[in-house]
């Protein structure tokens, strides 16, 4: 998982890893974020996400080594 | 013939113009995005832009090739820096050319546009009384919306 900006600020980190069942989706992993703790609190119920660089729903199927990046709003230009 | 970065060094806009043009273009235009030194009345002495690098490149990739398909022109450069800038410090430079003037004049407003929307970068402001924010931004909600309707 990768964190920018207001999240990597919120997080304490900008990369760790996490092990979720076979079968989770980007939805599994926000809640087991949010049942994590005070950390993660940072991230809306809507956080968006990026795996291995595109936009994702948050029923996208994850597997093995995927990078899930959480994107803040974005304020490029 | 398009050309897009993500830099850390400074832009130098001129030779971003020069990337684009040919003897077929009658029209080429050049969008400046600049450090200014205020936000909501605040006074602001410098800026941090962070990208979530690899995935803003093909982002921006994606976008100029949206905008060449809906404009009709492949002459498109697009550089966006980050890192710390100061005021006055071109923080991205947008080109194009092509042969009438209202293609090069929406294919880099709708350039600017998406990158507001959807590039995965992110700014901090500095304020002359010491404090720091990111800036608020926006939501790329849109993007999400892949299949295209109608």
């Amino acid at each position: 998982m990768l964190f920018f900006a207001s999240y990597k600020e919120g997080v304490g980190s900008g990369q760790m890893d996490v092990r979720l069942p076979i079968g989770a989706k980007v939805s599994d992993l926000i809640s087991e974020l949010h049942s994590k703790g005070e950390n993660f609190s940072c991230l809306p119920d809507s956080v968006v996400v990026a795996v291995n660089h595109v936009y994702s729903e948050p029923v996208t199927t994850l597997n093995d080594g995927d990078e899930v990046a959480f994107i803040p709003p974005v304020a490029g230009g | 013939m398009s050309f897009v970065a993500i830099v850390r060094q400074p832009i130098k806009p001129s030779d971003i113009l020069q990337r684009v043009g040919g003897d077929e273009d009658g029209a080429s235009i050049l969008f400046v995005g600049v450090v200014r030194n205020h936000n909501d009345g605040f006074p602001v002495k410098g800026v941090r832009y962070e990208a979530y690098e690899k995935m803003a490149k093909s982002v921006l990739e994606e976008i100029v090739m949206e905008a060449q398909s809906e404009y009709g022109t492949d002459r498109i450069a697009t550089v966006h820096r980050i890192g710390d800038l100061v005021v006055g410090d071109v923080s991205v430079a947008v080109a194009v050319s092509s042969h009438h003037r209202e293609q090069s004049f929406l294919a880099s407003r709708f350039i600017m546009e998406e990158i507001k929307k959807r590039l995965p970068v992110w700014k901090k402001e500095f304020y002359l009384d010491g404090r720091e924010d990111w800036t608020a931004g926006i939501t790329p909600t849109s993007v999400l919306i892949t299949e295209p309707t109608g």
